[in-house]
């Protein structure tokens, strides 16, 4: 669309931004954790004598303090303890909390309660838990037939926290008759999201209510569950949620939330939670995964049946990862025609830190077998990568899965510009050795060159479920309400964008506020790359509303019909005076929808080439024209008698209409990578990285780039140096020291960021989301550029030095 | 121990953002405490907590510090620089207005560091280099924007100021 400039700029570089970090209310109190230093063990004593006789200690809790409240949360599996009852079932897991007048205070008195362990052995990988007759969960604590969305988790104490499955055609007997069969075996790391500004809440509960403020990602979920565990009504449950400094998905669901209302409860006063990093760590990583990937290909390198097996380590409590790996298996296979199916995935509880959303969910764990397999297999069938893929990609409006929505994207035309992009760069490099005469120079000794290319489709956009509000104040200008939290992604500014068109307003005249469940919408979450799509589309419906409203008042005041009251170029005219410029007038009921086709020829002019409106767009009044007619400042002034009053529009976004098949867009991933492995260190460099951007249309191309260039730069972390490193029954690198994300000076030499615009979303605009996909590729794309330059497939990430320097060992063999 | 008392608090007089402090504080308090949840100067943010994230960053006498591994009984006598001293007034420092103008920010939760940091490479080197940039800025963490805009914004502010010093000159 445009480029805006982003409203929390000023407020970020002055330092005026308030995250949920920085909230204080009167008379509050800080908490300090008391966690677990087993990984698996009964709770037999916990002697809290010593800290509650502490300094400004106010009081101590365990779990059997907790009394009638809801001791467990969890929105698919509520076996997630506030405070850990009977047993611990990892290391770092909350035991007890002290409230007290100062951090500092209920700090030193934490170090004073003293717990006493029985131990039980600690199952702390995926495979030992699956093989023990130890059970980290003894009781199912699903009610018969609970499920969330499609998830119905499974009710069993197999230190099972989840099963799924998904296939079609007869993937044994194809594989079985296919000519070739590959089979790619990956490990993919634990990873935690590093959210810069860590997990903490701040909670106070009075009789009947309950307010808390955040860095909960998804405030209404959040609100679901508090409800449910201080059995109050929905509308008494407050969860605010200011900035976010990051979220990355990591802060989806509920997660310190419980702890500080329970504490706030216990001592009467408002309580604040913070976590350090290693706190945070604790609280929630992402699923780490061993996958194991057959394809077989018929004798033109077509694929006939893929087999996949995919295993979480999802940790102490499932959290979202029953979803996670359900996405997963929908992820596994990519955007290929594969006539024959099979996947099959398992979650297991092990005794590390719980597992949960993060960026891609679950698409970067299977990507990484499945798009490695794809290079091994080229190299098998003696063809190019690109090659395999493009002879196997599916094509615009094919079927992914069946029942869901058919492919949205032009994937060919995607690879495409990756290539032609990692071509220029050879091209620019070759060009500078010649230009530099040094003839030496084009074999750069002691370093091995590898490019590759991956794609990933994720059924994107969560729950079609949004409902925003637009106010449209006495001047004409606009709050906008929605309760989208703004962590970085931008959402504020391109809401707004939507708003200011939508309502032939400048962006400055659209104000958005913060996320509130007092006084902002419903909205089911912020992730899934939904907000630009599925909360734009509220908005456009809710800027259609507000022109129906404002056509109601008008006719009202003027003593006619609404039918016979039309929006054209931003103002509101009476029929008979547009009636010379606007054919068939767009009378009727619905009649902004007839309005909108009536100047169909003038919006597209207004809109410029290649634009569209989908959907709720089509109500929309974008032709800019003036003179006659009333603004809508005039008709609210009118209706109101005073310069005074305002009018509301509402608009809800459902499973109908633009968003009645899902999921609501499927987001690309479409990336290429050039490294270099120097071969004396095994030190991977990243030469060059090539995001394509395939959202539809972007309404804000900027945003769009930041969201792409971090998201990938989240996938070069995986690939080359993240992983939670356990041993023993705890984690040995629980700090950033030790836990090694991204620094500035490792940053791909170039960069070339690619939007490609089709106007193919279901969204505003034609627009799709963007903010994982670019992420989810990346780790596979590394691995197989590695493998190239080092002559031997990797088989596990990060591919740090050591491990890429005994890959070059493996190749000298 | 209970039998030594050393003092747990002491007087602090420093100048922070151009204001006169003078406050009793304990000893164990972090430069980041002090501005936080004493003076309400939130725009100083926390993190890792171990010097290797530099979401603290705040001048101390012009020198880059991690506000959350100094104490602030240490800065006595000092003058201190947060992110809220940097405008003048309605006017931003050229290394915010080149945040904004490069998109160099996301969540903005490293952002205040990050400008505090640029801050003091530039007072110290106002010729810096792109390799300089990138090592005086290595020591900063940022996991929404992959840096490539924040690198940008550091050297574009460089040169904004060499430019505007140059017209001072004349």
């Amino acid at each position: 669309m445009t480029a805006a400039p982003r409203r929390d700029a000023w407020e970020k570089v002055t330092g005026r931004a308030r995250y949920a970090v920085d909230a204080v209310l009167p008379n509050m109190a800080h908490a300090a954790v008391v966690r677990s230093e087993r990984a698996h063990a009964y709770l037999t004593a916990i002697d809290r004598a010593e800290a509650e006789a502490a300094p400004g200690v106010i009081t101590v809790v365990t779990a059997e303090d907790l009394g009638d409240l809801g001791r467990r949360f969890g929105h698919i599996v509520p076996d997630h303890a506030i405070l850990a009852v009977d047993k611990v079932r990892y290391y770092g897991e909350p035991v007890a909390v002290v409230v007290a007048e100062t951090p500092h205070q209920a700090a030193d008195a934490a170090e004073m309660v003293w717990v006493d362990y029985d131990d039980l052995p600690a199952l702390t990988d995926a495979a030992t838990a699956l093989a023990s007759d130890v059970l980290i969960h003894e009781q199912s604590y699903l009610e018969p037939g609970q499920k969330f969305l499609d998830v119905a988790p499974t009710a069993s104490t197999d230190n099972v926290a989840h099963r799924n499955e998904l296939a079609w055609g007869d993937a044994e007997a194809a594989l079985a008759a296919a000519a070739t069969v590959v089979e790619t075996t990956t490990t993919f790391p634990l990873v935690y999201g590093y959210a810069m500004e860590t997990y903490n809440a701040l909670a106070d509960w009075q009789p009947g209510s309950l307010h808390v403020v955040s860095t909960a990602q998804h405030p209404l979920m959040v609100r679901r569950e508090l409800a449910r565990m201080f059995s109050l009504p929905l509308a008494a449950v407050r969860v605010e949620v200011p900035y976010i400094g990051g979220g990355y998905g990591s802060k989806s669901y509920t997660k310190l939330e419980p702890l500080a209302a329970a504490a706030s409860w216990a001592a009467g006063r408002p309580v604040k939670v913070t976590t350090d990093v290693e706190a945070a760590m604790y609280t929630t990583r992402a699923d780490g995964a061993l996958v194991t990937v057959r394809t077989g290909f018929d004798a033109d390198a077509r694929i006939c049946a893929r087999d996949i097996d995919i295993r979480f380590d999802t940790g102490a409590y499932a959290d979202n990862s029953p979803l996670v790996l359900t996405k997963s298996i929908n992820r596994s296979f990519g955007p290929y025609r594969i006539p024959n199916l099979r996947v099959r995935g398992v979650a297991a509880y092990t005794n590390t830190s719980p597992a949960s959303s993060y960026r891609g969910f679950g698409a970067p764990q299977a990507a990484l077998a499945g798009e490695l397999n794809m290079d091994m297999a080229a190299d098998r069938l003696g063809i190019d990568p690109v090659e395999v893929r493009r002879r196997n990609l599916l094509a615009p409006g094919d079927t992914i899965i069946d029942g869901k929505r058919p492919l949205d994207a032009d994937l060919v035309a995607d690879l495409d510009a990756i290539v032609s992009a990692l071509d220029q760069h050879a091209a620019d490099r070759d060009a500078a050795v010649q230009a530099s005469g040094d003839q030496h120079a084009a074999v750069d000794s002691g370093t091995l060159r590898g490019r590759a290319v991956a794609l990933t489709a994720s059924d994107a956009g969560a729950s079609p479920i949004s409902t925003a509000q637009v106010r449209m104040h006495a001047d004409g200008s606009v709050t906008l309400l929605v309760s989208s939290t703004e962590m970085g992604q931008g959402s504020r500014t391109a809401l707004a964008q939507i708003a200011a068109r939508e309502l032939c307003v400048p962006i400055e005249a659209v104000a958005v506020g913060q996320s509130d469940t007092r006084f902002t919408p419903f909205e089911w979450t912020t992730g899934a790359s939904r907000t630009t799509t599925v909360v734009g589309l509220a908005v456009q419906a809710a800027c259609a509303d507000l022109w129906d409203n404002l056509r109601a008042k008008a006719a009202d005041s003027a003593g006619v019909t609404i039918d016979d009251v039309v929006v054209h170029g931003g103002r509101l005219h009476f029929t008979a005076d547009v009636s010379n410029t606007v054919s068939g007038s767009g009378a009727g009921g619905d009649g902004v929808g007839e309005h909108g086709t009536g100047l169909g020829a003038g919006a597209a002019d207004a809109l410029g080439a290649g634009e569209r409106g989908t959907g709720a767009a089509d109500a929309a009044p974008v032709v800019t024209d003036s003179g006659s007619g009333l603004t809508p400042a005039e008709v609210i002034r009118q209706w109101f008698g005073a310069d005074a009053g305002e009018v509301v529009g509402v608009g809800v976004v459902r499973r109908d209409g633009a968003t009645a098949v899902l999921p609501p867009f499927w987001e690309i991933g479409a990336v290429g990578v050039e490294v270099s492995v120097d071969e004396a260190t095994g030190e991977v460099t990243v030469e060059h990285l090539v995001t394509v951007g395939d959202v539809g249309h972007a309404v804000n191309p900027d945003l769009v780039k930041g969201q792409d260039l971090g998201a990938a730069t989240q996938g070069l972390g995986i690939a080359l140096w993240e992983e939670m490193v356990y041993d023993g029954e705890q984690l040995t690198n629980p700090n950033l020291v030790e836990y090694r994300v991204p620094r500035l000076r490792d940053t791909p030499r170039r960069i070339t960021s690619v939007l490609a615009e089709r106007g193919d979303g279901a969204g505003p605009y034609g627009a799709k989301g963007a903010g994982e996909g670019a992420l989810n590729p990346v780790p596979a794309a590394v691995a197989a550029a590695v493998g190239r330059a080092v002559g031997v497939w990797p088989t596990e990430l990060p591919l740090t030095p050591p491990r890429v320097w005994s890959l070059l060992q493996q190749a000298q063999q | 121990m209970t039998g030594s008392q050393a003092p747990t608090s002491t007087v602090v007089r420093c100048r922070i953002n151009g204001r006169d402090v003078e406050m009793l504080v304990p000893v164990r308090l972090t430069v980041a405490e002090l501005l936080r949840d004493r003076l309400g100067l939130t725009g100083t943010k926390v993190s890792c907590e171990m010097q290797v994230c530099g979401v603290c960053t705040v001048l101390v006498d012009g020198n880059p510090v991690s506000s959350c591994a100094t104490l602030a009984c240490d800065l006595d006598g000092t003058e201190v620089l947060t992110v809220e001293g940097l405008a003048r007034g309605r006017n931003l420092h050229p290394v915010q207005e080149a945040f904004m103008a490069a998109n160099a920010l996301q969540c903005g939760f490293c952002t205040p560091g990050f400008i505090m940091m640029a801050v003091a490479l530039l007072d110290a080197r106002p010729d810096a280099d792109q390799a300089e940039v990138r090592e005086w800025m290595d020591g900063n963490l940022c996991r929404c924007t992959g840096y490539a805009p924040i690198e940008t914004a550091v050297t574009v502010a460089a040169s904004r100021m060499n430019d505007s010093s140059l017209e001072d000159d004349q």
